[in-house]
């Protein structure tokens, strides 16, 4: 026992101000809270106090930070950067995090499950997420990333009676081990060659070993272990194949909170760890964001699949966001953290309309649930037209001023070539975000026809999973498994299915985040100076730039 | 008096959205009350113009958007103020034709609408480079949804054409203007995207080149010009008349007032290099037109390809650079002229469709004149307006062009009158094919309603009375449009003294 208080002591344990770290705390009391909670047998416990104590938990931690703002800190000994840079993408985590809850609220995913265990492992994504871009030591960003990353290889199959939900899971589970071996052994080998792991020791040492082979490697390994994480192309073969199969919530989820993320400790690593290095890794990462750009807008031309879309989409826009990582200057850290900002919205905004149509038609994510959107559906139609029109970087959306400062950024730091790719690669992805306001607003409901294979039927599930009284007369369980549904929409079914197969659910939580995140996108691209100011602090608390 | 020109601008928006409120068939009639308080304000200004005085008026200046440079700044002087008060007129045309004849769906109609005429008000009106762009980007969300939803068989193709054409240029434009500021504010100067602060600070003429390629695209396409009018067929064919009528009446002017806002105060070096490939082009817009005009049996393209030639004029007009600026203010002109005459007579299209069994190809028709003179006289006005018949202030626009050429590069004068002559065979071939000839078998010929007199008198008489004052809106127009030739000619007579210095 003695012993034991004479080793503490020796020990010395860190100072820890847990003022700065309240929003972090907030989390892991609110993700232990709901799973407890979770247990609870009775349903309505499960079904709705758990979801509220989990957006209860997310608004306390966004309140923290909100409360912290402007207080710039490192704390726990240099682990953790608990900054206006961290706390401004922990807002937007929490903003993506709160949309996730509410289109979770009845999807079958959660139910499947466990509640508790769904809305916990969101939450603990979300703290891995705060970890990982306030980390400033190699250890840390590695727990960070770990935590972000093992919820998510779950979530993903949390949708365990459809096929694709597992095989989903299971494939984002092994590229993204993948991904994490790749950037731990990056870490290790500049840990090798500048002798540190924390950020500034990096820093300092970093300028003498830049043509070292052994810090050039481990640079490259880090790019490509992150690269997985933000779906940066060569290395995102897996976003489109687990974005479809993931329940759409999630899809949302990763599609938004993560790549924040994955762009968070970019920023942080290589603006403040590696910028002495500056020359060496930056005109490899404007190669890597043209390719992202190119790959990620053609890719998305032939999808039918609006999850797939989607998923090519964020594809291309890492790449645009890439660009601001690029530049490394302080205008670019704000460029893309206000790029972060409106993506978050718009995104949202999108899924939002998918899952609501998910639940809706026959149609599952297929392009066709758009159809006739616009004539019956003003409240789901104008979001999904104001998310790909400010997606596409159309005015008085707040995608046009994103774009327009990353090239901005661009050009300052003599990267205009960027800045010209950023526009050709949007004018490339027109064509696709056009065909899905074409979609909504020019083909009635009647066009839509069953497109055939397994996805559609198997996509059903989700509209299933909510509402009782919509599932009145629909054959009991007909969602638990891909077959049955087959069978049921097979042969003259299919004709009944397009014309008569749509109907209203009352789900007002996922109109209410497509209607927000849509006025959102329209309202900062008409006012956008708090974004800009969100992004200004973030960048103003990145010291190492100009 | 106090003109507010934001209140010019934001009208209609206000009114569109409100239309989408009310019950569906009185969208219409909110449309039209959000285009005629503008057409009234626009009128107004006319007379409230200060001819003595220099530079801009009604100025609304504020800050914006900080952290880009973009400032909320609108102004008025010679450029704009006509082409302000045509845009009201012809989207005050429009809206009454849509309250006579409203479309399905009216109130997302009348929506689009408004938002069509604030995002051209604002780019006519815009002083800040960043809010121009924007606003000429916005231009084509309304017409995308016009023509995809309204719009005839192909619709969807025709529309998504469009905008990708469109858009290309326009999204180099903007890459182009971001890179305007950013590098005229490279001498510690503000970021700023204001015009008068990017002509204080104009930039070097190696930068000067690929920007002004960059903004020459976007407009060459937006206008359409040879060899950038690939979407123009599709777009025409299927967009629903009274967009039309304003589509092709003024979004097409908006990118020949671009040329005189923007580029040429901005990149005069630039403009003065690749003056002799505008012009080539223009002429080959020009001869093509023409000669498409002449070959093509659907009315609408008839008029399409026409237009394609009158901005090869009007493109003529605005690099001609001569010293005295005729050219420009021909251009000006011809622009206020062509936007006054296309109206009317896309408008008459549906007119002659609903006479000739719903065809709009000049082959059914024929003989529609019998019993419907006043119609038939109405189409004459425009049709003589279009060919630029002395009198008309076609006329007056094409002779100041070509007057301009003629001082200084007399070899695409000669050539570009082969286009005045052309004019005359597209534009007659059209009237004695549609009104006279032999009776169409599917053709029933009657007199025009009251309603569409309503809409189509008004337009004629102010085609008829721009003839006989032109003179009205050149004085207007004369020294803005000397202030915005200047550089180019400075940078040309500096070019050539170096060049007279060197041997």
């Amino acid at each position: 026992m003695i012993a034991f208080a004479q080793a503490a002591e020796a020990a010395k344990a860190p100072h820890i101000d847990w003022g700065a770290l309240s929003p972090a705390v907030a989390l892991v009391g609110g993700l232990c809270l709901v799973l407890l909670l979770g247990l609870a047998r009775a349903r309505s416990v499960r079904t709705v106090a758990v979801p509220v104590l989990t957006l209860i938990a997310l608004g306390v931690t966004a309140g923290l930070s909100v409360w912290q703002w402007n207080d710039n800190a490192s704390i726990i000994e240099g682990a953790l950067a608990m900054d206006d840079f961290t706390r401004g993408l922990t807002l937007l985590f929490c903003a993506a995090g709160v949309g996730t809850v509410l289109l979770s609220w009845r999807s079958a995913a959660a139910a499947e499950a466990g509640e508790g265990e769904y809305y916990a492992l969101l939450l603990t994504s979300i703290l891995g997420m705060v970890i990982l871009v306030a980390a400033e030591n190699f250890v840390v960003l590695f727990i960070g990333f770990e935590l972000l990353s093992i919820p998510l290889y779950v979530l993903c199959a949390t949708h365990m009676r459809r096929e694709h939900s597992l095989e989903s899971g299971l494939k984002y589970l092994i590229i993204g081990s993948v991904g994490s071996a790749t950037l731990l052994y990056g870490l290790a080998l500049i840990y090798g060659a500048t002798g540190s792991t924390d950020f500034s020791g990096v820093a300092a040492a970093a300028g003498e070993v830049s043509d070292d082979p052994l810090m050039l490697a481990g640079v490259a390994l880090v790019v490509a272990g992150l690269a997985f994480k933000a779906s940066v192309a060569p290395f995102h073969q897996w976003t489109p194949d687990v974005y479809e199969g993931a329940p759409t919530p999630i899809t949302a989820f990763m599609a938004v909170a993560t790549k924040a993320a994955a762009f968070g400790v970019l920023l942080r690593l290589f603006d403040v760890a590696l910028i002495s290095t500056s020359g060496t890794w930056g005109p490899a990462l404007a190669a890597l964001a043209l390719i992202t750009i190119v790959i990620g807008n053609v890719g998305a031309i032939g999808q039918s699949s609006l999850k797939r879309l989607l998923a090519y989409s964020s594809v291309a826009q890492a790449g645009y966001m890439l660009a601001g990582v690029v530049v490394s200057t302080r205008l670019g850290i704000q460029a893309t953290i206000f790029y972060l900002a409106g993506y978050v919205l718009m995104n949202m905004a999108a899924f939002a309309v998918i899952v609501a149509r998910e639940r809706e038609t026959p149609a599952g994510d297929d392009i066709s649930s758009m159809y006739g959107l616009g004539a019956d559906r003003p409240l789901l139609a104008w979001p999904m037209t104001i998310a790909m029109l400010s997606l596409a970087g159309f005015p008085a959306t707040v995608g046009f001023f994103g774009k327009l400062y990353l090239i901005q950024a661009a050009v300052d730091n003599e990267y205009a070539w960027l800045g010209v790719a950023i526009v050709v690669g949007s004018a490339i992805s027109l064509v696709y975000y056009l065909r899905v306001i074409a979609a909504v607003w020019m083909r009635p409901a009647s066009d839509a026809t069953p497109v055939a294979g397994g996805r559609v039927p198997g996509a059903r599930p989700a509209m299933a999973g909510g509402s009782q009284e919509a599932d009145a007369g629909v054959p009991e369980r007909r969602h638990d498994t891909t077959l049955d549904s087959l069978e049921i929409d097979d042969g003259e079914g299919t004709a009944a299915v397009a014309a008569g197969g749509t109907r209203r659910l009352r789900q007002p939580e996922v109109t209410f985040v497509a209607v927000l995140c849509g006025l959102a996108t329209l309202a900062f691209g008409i006012w956008p100076d708090p974004l800009f100011e969100l992004a200004r602090d973030a960048g103003a608390a990145i010291a190492s730039l100009v | 008096m106090t003109i507010h020109l934001s209140i010019l601008i934001f009208w209609p928006l206000v009114f569109g959205v409100a239309g989408t409120l009310v019950p569906r068939n009185a969208a219409p009639v909110f449309a039209l009350v959000g285009a005629l308080v503008p057409l009234g304000y626009a009128v107004l200004m006319l007379f409230d113009f200060d001819l003595a005085a220099r530079g801009l008026q009604y100025l609304t200046d504020d800050e914006w958007i900080p952290d880009l440079g973009i400032h909320y700044r609108l102004g008025v002087d010679g450029l704009n103020l006509w082409l302000v008060a045509l845009t009201t007129l012809l989207f005050a045309a429009s809206a009454l034709w849509l309250v006579f004849r409203p479309p399905p769906r009216a109130s997302l109609f009348a929506l689009h609408f408004g938002v069509a005429e604030t995002a051209v008000l604002g780019a006519f009106l815009a002083q800040d480079l960043g809010l121009f762009v924007l606003f000429f980007d916005l231009m084509l969300v309304p017409f995308y949804f016009l023509v995809g939803i309204w719009g005839g068989p192909e619709r969807i193709a025709a529309a998504v054409k469009m905008v990708v054409y469109t858009l290309v240029g326009s999204l180099i434009m903007l890459a182009a203007a971001a890179a305007t500021a950013v590098l005229s504010a490279r001498g510690g100067n503000d970021l700023s995207f204001a015009f008068s602060d990017l002509v204080a600070n104009r930039l070097p003429e190696s930068t000067q080149k690929w920007i002004f390629v960059a903004f020459a695209l976007a407009f060459l396409i937006k206008m359409p010009a040879f060899p950038f009018h690939g979407w123009m067929p599709d777009a025409y064919r299927t967009m629903p008349l009274p967009a039309l009528a304003v589509f092709s009446g003024v979004v097409s002017k908006v990118a020949a007032y671009g040329f005189l806002r923007v580029t040429l105060p901005l990149f005069p070096d630039a403009v003065h290099d690749f003056q002799t490939i505008l012009l080539v082009l223009a002429l080959l817009s020009i001869l093509y037109g023409s000669v498409m005009a002449f070959t093509q049996t659907n009315a609408r393209l008839i008029l399409g390809y026409s237009s394609v030639a009158q901005l090869g004029f009007i493109t003529l007009g605005l690099f001609a650079a001569d010293n005295a600026a005729a050219g420009a203010q021909g251009a000006l002109m011809q622009s206020i002229q062509h936007g006054l005459v296309v109206a009317p007579m896309l408008l008459v299209i549906v007119l002659l469709a609903e006479r000739a069994a719903g065809s709009e190809d000049i082959r059914d028709m024929g003989g529609i004149a019998f019993r419907a003179p006043v119609l038939a006289g109405l189409f004459l006005v425009a049709t003589l307006a279009t060919l630029a018949m002395p009198g008309s202030a076609n006329f007056a626009g094409e002779f100041l062009i070509l007057l301009g050429m003629f001082n200084d590069q007399q070899v695409f004068a000669f050539i570009a009158s082969i286009g005045v002559v052309l004019a005359g065979v597209y534009a007659l071939r059209l009237y004695i094919r549609a009104m006279h000839n032999r009776t169409g078998p599917a053709v029933t010929s009657f007199e025009m309603s009251v309603r569409d007199g309503l809409v189509l008198v008004p337009l004629v008489l102010a085609i008829v009375a721009f003839a006989l004052k032109p003179q009205a809106a050149l004085d207007h127009a004369e020294p803005s449009v000397k202030r915005a030739v200047a550089p180019v000619l400075q940078a040309g007579g500096s070019q050539q003294a170096a060049t007279e210095v060197r041997p």
